[in-house]
């Protein structure tokens, strides 16, 4: 199972990449356990697992956390919007 | 008549309000708000966003506000990219037969827009810049809604 994850603002500058493509791992079926298993691939994911405040989106719509993720997704973190 | 649009260019209020009062010559009121960069110690200001996701939540917005309210049409503007301290950031704008439904339409499309639009605005400040961080005050305000 294949998603696309992006990362936005602060979160995005915190970590390595803006945007990746990954394939999960058994058991990793929810946007937490994703962040989760994301935020645990080394020391430079790290913010990713920590941050405070952070938000998510499926498919281009917010989304709480424990929304199933599925093949081909695309999952977006990032901190509280700032826009207006 | 339902306009929704993210640019980097300025965008005129006037020919804005205009097309708004001209969508049906049922319109009795046209309400208006923009949002500007505020100056002060703020040299510039970079706004963000989710390309796709944006669109798709400001088009929510307005379809959510003519499900409340009575609407004739609805416009917002939302400008991305860096911008100086004066310039227009955002333009949200309803026209209806009465005011009071363009009041509140418009009232609850910039406080919902400014909390669940995917856009982060960057300040700068004497080289140095930083992430603006969310204000409680405005989650309070789009949940009156």
């Amino acid at each position: 199972m294949a998603v696309k994850v992006l990362y936005f603002a602060a979160l995005r500058d915190a970590l390595p990449l803006a945007a990746e493509e990954v394939a999960l791992p058994a058991g990793v079926e929810t946007v937490a356990a994703l962040r989760a298993w994301l935020g645990s691939r080394g020391e430079e994911w790290a913010p990713l697992a920590t941050w405070k405040t952070l938000r998510c989106a499926r498919n281009q719509a917010l989304c709480s956390w424990d929304e199933p993720v599925h093949d081909g997704d695309e999952v977006a973190f990032f901190p509280p919007v700032t826009g207006g | 008549m339902w306009i929704v649009r993210v640019q980097g260019e300025e965008f005129d209020v006037g020919a804005e309000d205009e097309r708004l009062k001209r969508a049906s010559p049922e319109v009795g009121a046209v309400v208006s708000f923009v949002g500007t960069v505020r100056g002060g110690e703020v040299q510039a200001m970079t706004l963000e966003h989710y390309p796709g996701m944006t669109e798709k939540s400001l088009v929510a917005l307005v379809e959510e506000a003519r499900r409340r309210w009575s609407l004739v049409a609805a416009t917002v503007i939302h400008r991305v990219g860096r911008l100086m301290p004066g310039e227009r950031i955002v333009f949200v704008g309803v026209a209806s037969r009465h005011r009071a439904e363009a009041f509140a339409a418009c009232e609850f499309l910039i406080d919902r827009l400014k909390t669940g639009a995917p856009f982060w605005k960057k300040e700068e400040t004497n080289g140095a810049t930083r992430w603006v961080e969310a204000r409680e005050g405005d989650e309070e305000r789009a949940r009156r809604w």
